[in-house]
């Protein structure tokens, strides 16, 4: 078993009398691409701080390669940052802005100028070494940034909200840009973002935060799937959430009752705990599905269009507190008002640790 | 009657021009003047004057004194005043609103204060009256404007270029020297050429902290004593057009900054 790139170890971060990271553990594979997904204030851009050893952590250690690098300054640890700004040199050419890192290690004037050259081609911006920042559009500057953090070959880079700046088009094109750039230049990523889209899109591994701590972690397809945690099943996608007890226990499945009637699921709990389902909007079925799980009745409150699908509201008539989210073929006639029984599939229903 | 404003709008603008540059229209209208007195007619124009100024050694030599004690001074006070406000704007220190206040305080007290308590000081510590001693006066009264200047133009944008610096391993000095005062140069070349036209023309300190070699405005006020003399005006006119020369350079940076 190899040694994870990066070993983050019960680190813990006070701003004052601010907690802003709770023990957060974390290791990171060598090649991969990691997002830290988060609300603001989850803590998020803290821990890349101090990845890249802007901010040294009140508790724990992080080491990169097996090395302890918890309080080695930014230039001396192998870790390079894309700033959500981009923090280009703008006094300086686009081509000795991305030589820059390499003008510090030494590198003589022609090696540097030909592996700027390189790094500047393979984000697409061949043309512009002779440019001056202020003379890029923001999607150009981002490709600069991101060059000239490659170009020194570190082990990890750091992407603090980089794709924040951009109107949504070029976001999503410059998603997939990074994506292709990552997996040719096979740099470990990790990338910190709000938005859970871009999360799903990029990670090979997605980390969900959430007031300083880590709800989740994994592939983004199980962390969408079959999310560890109700901040995660809301924050990751959407889901109608229910609240439970078991009631029976049987040797395979367990016996819940929640406010819209009981619900059997996989697995054996203990008699008389609470449980939390999640549902995604995708596997709510309006009407009485074959095999399906009932979920009593509810009046829709909301229909909205949104091109490929209608996402619909409703509020169970059973319990009030009960609010249905889901997702239906753009072809459904379902119109406000309606009263509508709803039910899912039981391989579906997602249960939750709190 | 709107004709009427306008005419008086243009009037009072011809007075208000006319009163703040018609002394300086007249020192160098008569400082051209060809007789002995610099009293009208004008008889001019002539450069007999200036001839006469640039053939003194001693005004010659006032003139190369004040250059020296401007620039190096003015060096000074812009190294100390950027280092000061890059410390402060980038760091937490312990009470950094007060030590901003106190390195500001030399620009609300009277040049007459400043000459006169390190006059006693320098005499306390037994340093002679010099050029040098003038020219510590000088970055005393400087500094607290270059420092004012640069301090103003330090925000929080180029904290992340400075970090984005470090991150690919530059250090601390290099950070300084290759990001920082680039990217500040605009504010920098501000403070030094308004330090230039300060110590320039300063007349006080230079006054009371120098004895034999001194600066030109001192020359010019032993020059005056003698009475009112053509070469007054001819080199009243020179120190006049160096000071232009250091406004148009200050406003040329200024404005480039703006620009950017």
């Amino acid at each position: 078993m190899t040694a994870p790139l990066v070993d983050i170890r019960a680190v813990s971060h006070r701003f004052g009398q601010h907690t802003v990271l709770k023990d957060v553990s974390l290791q990171i594979e060598p090649g991969s691409y990691t997002v830290l997904l988060g609300p603001s204030g989850s803590g998020k851009t803290t821990l890349l701080s101090i990845l890249g050893g802007f901010v040294t952590p009140s508790e724990g250690k992080v080491f990169i390669r097996g090395e302890d690098c918890t309080s080695v300054p930014p230039a001396r640890r192998p870790t390079t940052t894309v700033f959500q700004d981009y923090a280009l040199f703008p006094h300086m050419s686009v081509g000795s802005n991305v030589g820059f890192g390499l003008r510090m290690q030494g590198v003589d004037g022609a090696t540097r100028a030909a592996k700027a050259r390189e790094a500047l081609a393979l984000v697409g911006l061949a043309a512009a070494f002779d440019k001056k920042p202020h003379q890029l559009s923001g999607g150009q500057r981002q490709r600069v940034a991101l060059a000239r953090a490659l170009v020194i070959e570190p082990a990890v880079l750091l992407l603090d909200e980089p794709l924040g700046a951009l109107d949504l088009k070029l976001r999503r094109q410059m998603q997939d840009e990074l994506k292709a750039i990552q997996k040719r230049v096979g740099t470990a990523f990790i990338h910190v973002t709000h938005d859970q889209e871009e999360a799903m899109a990029l990670a090979d591994h997605c980390v969900v935060m959430n007031d300083g701590r880590i709800e989740d972690e994994g592939p983004p397809e199980r962390v969408y799937a079959r999310p560890a945690t109700r901040f995660s099943a809301t924050f990751m996608g959407e889901s109608t959430i229910l609240a439970g007890t078991v009631t029976a226990v049987t040797e395979r499945t367990s016996t819940v009752a929640t406010p819209v009637g009981s619900v059997s699921l996989p697995g054996a709990l203990p008699v008389g705990s609470a449980v939390a389902l999640a549902i995604r909007p995708e596997h709510l079925v309006l009407g009485t599905a074959a095999g399906g799980v009932r979920l009593g009745t509810a009046g829709v409150s909301d229909v909205v269009f949104q091109g490929s699908f209608k996402r619909v509201l409703a509020v169970s008539i059973e319990d009030p507190s009960v609010r249905f989210i889901a997702k239906l073929p753009a072809t459904a006639t379902v119109q406000p008002g309606d009263t509508v029984a709803i039910s899912c599939d039981t391989d579906q229903i997602i249960q939750l640790t709190d | 009657m709107r004709q009427l404003l306008r005419i008086a709008s243009w009037l009072y603008a011809v007075l208000v021009y006319g009163f703040i540059f018609l002394p300086v229209i007249v020192l160098v209208l008569f400082s051209l003047q060809a007789t002995s007195f610099p009293i009208p007619p004008f008889t001019g124009p002539s450069l007999r004057w200036y001839d006469a100024v640039l053939s003194d050694t001693r005004l010659t030599s006032a003139l190369v004194n004040s250059l020296l004690v401007a620039s190096i001074s003015s060096l000074a006070a812009v190294t100390l005043g950027f280092l000061c406000a890059w410390g402060l704007a980038r760091f937490v220190l312990p009470g950094s609103g007060l030590l901003r206040g106190l390195i500001t305080l030399p620009l609300t007290v009277s040049y007459l204060i400043i000459g006169m308590g390190l006059l006693v000081l320098f005499n306390w510590a037994g340093v002679p009256k010099s050029l040098l001693a003038a020219g510590i006066g000088h970055v005393v009264i400087n500094l607290p404007l270059c420092f004012a200047i640069i301090y103003s133009q330090m925000g929080d944008h180029q904290i992340n270029i400075e970090r984005a610096a470090r991150d690919l391993g530059a250090p601390e000095w290099k950070v300084l020297l290759l990001i920082t005062v680039p990217v500040m140069a605009p504010a920098i070349f501000a403070g030094f050429f308004l330090s230039m036209t300060f110590s320039w023309d300063e007349f006080v300190i230079s006054f009371l902290l120098t004895r034999f070699d001194t600066t030109l405005p001192v020359e010019i006020w032993n020059l005056l004593r003698s009475g009112l003399n053509p070469k007054t005006n001819a080199v009243g006119s020179l120190v006049f057009a160096v000071s232009i020369v250091l406004v148009v350079l200050f406003e040329l940076t200024l404005l480039r900054r703006r620009k950017a």
